[in-house]
């Protein structure tokens, strides 16, 4: 379990945070300028807060109210930076021992998939896989946390797609709590088993994933074009025209082809703004899927539009529809009816094990 | 080569040498420090500390040199308490490889601070996160990213050290044997009638001996380059 308590002033912006974090995968969640970096860095070390309170499993990184300060090198905090930082001057063998000194790397590399690279110079990497050997050298020098800060965001899409896998991996497998740091929904949504969303420099929503992401009130931090809830779903068949059929607790769905093995528990963010109602169940549309919901929340902004928390089955989902439709369908608490979601929308990206 | 050369004129290639090579050895840690000290470290006296170490390249070489006398000499306190330990400089060898370490010092600190500014302190960054100690990040990342300019800085300064003639000769004179560098050493055959053939001698050797350590850094650069981040080596 890691505790934070951060506080720290830069001119014109106040960096005020305090969380916990239990064990999995903790993403510290918010827009650029959020302080999600402030953050991390004094966790590190690498910044000395004018405030800080920083445990890992009851011990002692930092209290600023006792004096005490533990120098970066002796807080065992594994760095993934956005980019790789691998020492150009050493193959990727002696970059993995670096932290660790003598000792068996096997286990990490076969989990990273980087047993070919070990003789490289970084040069010759590929940024995707310089990012799985800087992930691969942090977790070697057997950390006590592993604080991976935005570590896709200077890859593209297909170079993030490579990675995610490992990630899922090192979440599962290594053993090691983990910070996430990232502005990407999708990313989060994906590996994230708690969340901590940030904004101004204030945390403003703590708590499990699927709970947080699926919040109407947290949709303004995630930005509405990202907002989207996050469903459980098992996987009950492969079917012959590409399309994965899964059974959630609202009902039945489909969505082109999920790997993932029948049986398969997966989970499916689904963007609110894929997210249709329908006063009746809809019949004669292209859309596959169509869940029964009862609305629970209903939340406008400023802009034309609102969003609707429905639950389905245990499931919540968030659906983005107008202002207009909502007033004239009568949306709010309690109402019952429909939600159409077009399986195509679903990205493959937002699917993860 | 002995035969071809003189024994005075072997001699003062012989003391050249050595002078420059103490020079640039002896000076090497201090530009080093130097140089990070002013590449990483903002503080008061930044500017003085700057100005001190690039003072040599912009003086009359003349100015340096009695200014080492004044301090380094026999009379002078510093310099008595030195000849008092049996580590006196003046008017002896050692002295004329101050004298070039000195005169040369500018040169091997700009060379290596420039390397050193090249160097991402991102990279000492996550070796610290990694767990190594200062220490360990200075001598596995920082000290080997900036070899290129250690090696330029050497050159140089053992260049410069060789033909460095105005501070020398102020400082502790023209004594064969002693301190009868070859700069200083064709500047006193041109002062004698006949002396010409020996000054182009140590002419040819000069030049022989600057095209020898231009090519030996070019291949070692080339080398410590290729290790650092060119192809695998």
């Amino acid at each position: 379990m890691l505790e934070v308590r951060i506080r720290h002033a830069f001119p014109g912006f106040a960096l005020d945070v305090a969380f916990d974090a239990p064990a999995g995968v903790t993403a510290l969640f918010g827009q650029s300028g959020a302080g999600k970096t402030t953050v991390v860095k004094a966790l590190s070390g690498v910044l000395k807060a004018d405030h800080a309170r920083i445990l890992i499993d009851g011990g002692v990184l930092e209290d600023t109210a006792k004096g005490v300060r533990l120098p970066v090198s002796k807080r065992r905090i594994g760095y993934v930076f956005q980019e790789p930082r691998l020492f150009p001057h050493m193959s990727v063998a002696a970059n993995l021992h670096y932290g660790m000194g003598a000792g068996d790397i096997g286990p990490v590399v076969e989990m990273l998939g980087i047993g070919d690279l070990l003789a490289r110079r970084p040069h010759a990497l590929s940024g995707g896989e310089a990012q799985r050997v800087a992930i691969g050298r942090a977790l070697l020098s057997r950390p006590r946390l592993l604080l991976l800060d935005e570590p896709l965001a200077a890859l593209d899409d297909a170079r993030k797609a490579e990675i995610l896998p490992y990630l899922e991996r090192l979440r599962d497998e290594a053993g090691v709590p983990i910070l996430y740091v990232s502005h990407s929904v999708a990313e989060i949504a994906r590996l994230a088993t708690t969340l901590v969303a940030m904004e101004a420099g204030r945390v403003v929503r703590v708590g499990p994933a699927a709970e947080v992401l699926s919040d109407p009130d947290v949709v303004p931090v995630l930005g509405v074009r990202e907002a989207g809830a996050l469903i459980t779903a098992r996987v009950v068949a492969h079917h012959d025209d590409g399309l994965t059929e899964l059974a959630a607790s609202g009902g039945m769905f489909w969505l082109p082809r999920v790997a993932a093995s029948i049986g398969a528990m997966v989970r499916v963010r689904i963007e609110a703004q894929d997210v249709m109602l329908a006063r009746v169940r809809p019949e004669g549309i292209s859309a596959l899927n169509v869940l029964p919901v009862e609305v629970m929340a209903v939340r406008g902004g400023s802009g034309p539009g609102v969003i609707v928390q429905c639950r389905a089955g245990e499931d919540v989902l968030l659906a983005r529809v107008t202002r207009r439709s909502a007033e004239a369908m009568g949306l709010s608490s309690g109402w019952r009816g429909f939600a159409v979601v077009k399986s195509v929308a679903v990205a493959s990206g937002n699917v993860g094990g | 080569m002995s035969t071809w050369l003189g024994p005075a004129e072997w001699e003062a290639v012989a003391l050249s040498l050595r002078v420059a090579l103490l020079a640039t050895m002896a000076s090497l840690p201090f530009g080093i420090a130097v140089a990070y000290i002013l590449a990483r470290f903002r503080f008061p006296g930044h500017g003085l500390l700057n100005g001190l170490v690039h003072l040599p390249l912009i003086l009359p070489p003349v100015v340096t040199g009695y200014l080492l006398l004044i301090s380094f000499g026999p009379q002078a306190p510093l310099g008595a308490a030195l000849e008092a330990v049996g580590l006196g400089v003046a008017f002896r060898w050692t002295g004329a490889a101050l004298a070039a370490a000195i005169m040369a010092f500018p040169l091997m600190v700009r060379a290596i601070r420039l390397s050193l500014e090249a160097v991402d302190p991102k990279l000492e960054e996550a070796a610290s996160t990694l767990g190594a100690s200062q220490l360990r990040v200075f001598a596995t990342i920082t000290l080997p990213l900036m070899a290129p300019g250690i090696l330029t800085g050497i050159i140089l300064a053992f260049a410069k050290a060789m033909g460095e003639f105005g501070a020398t000769i102020t400082f502790v004179s023209n004594i064969p044997g002693q301190t009868r560098t070859v700069p200083s050493a064709i500047y006193a055959f041109l002062q004698v009638p006949g002396g010409e053939g020996a000054a182009w001698r140590l002419v040819m050797v000069s030049v022989g001996i600057a095209m020898a350590a231009l090519l030996v850094s070019e291949v070692l650069a080339r080398r410590v380059a290729r290790r650092i981040g060119g192809r695998d080596a």
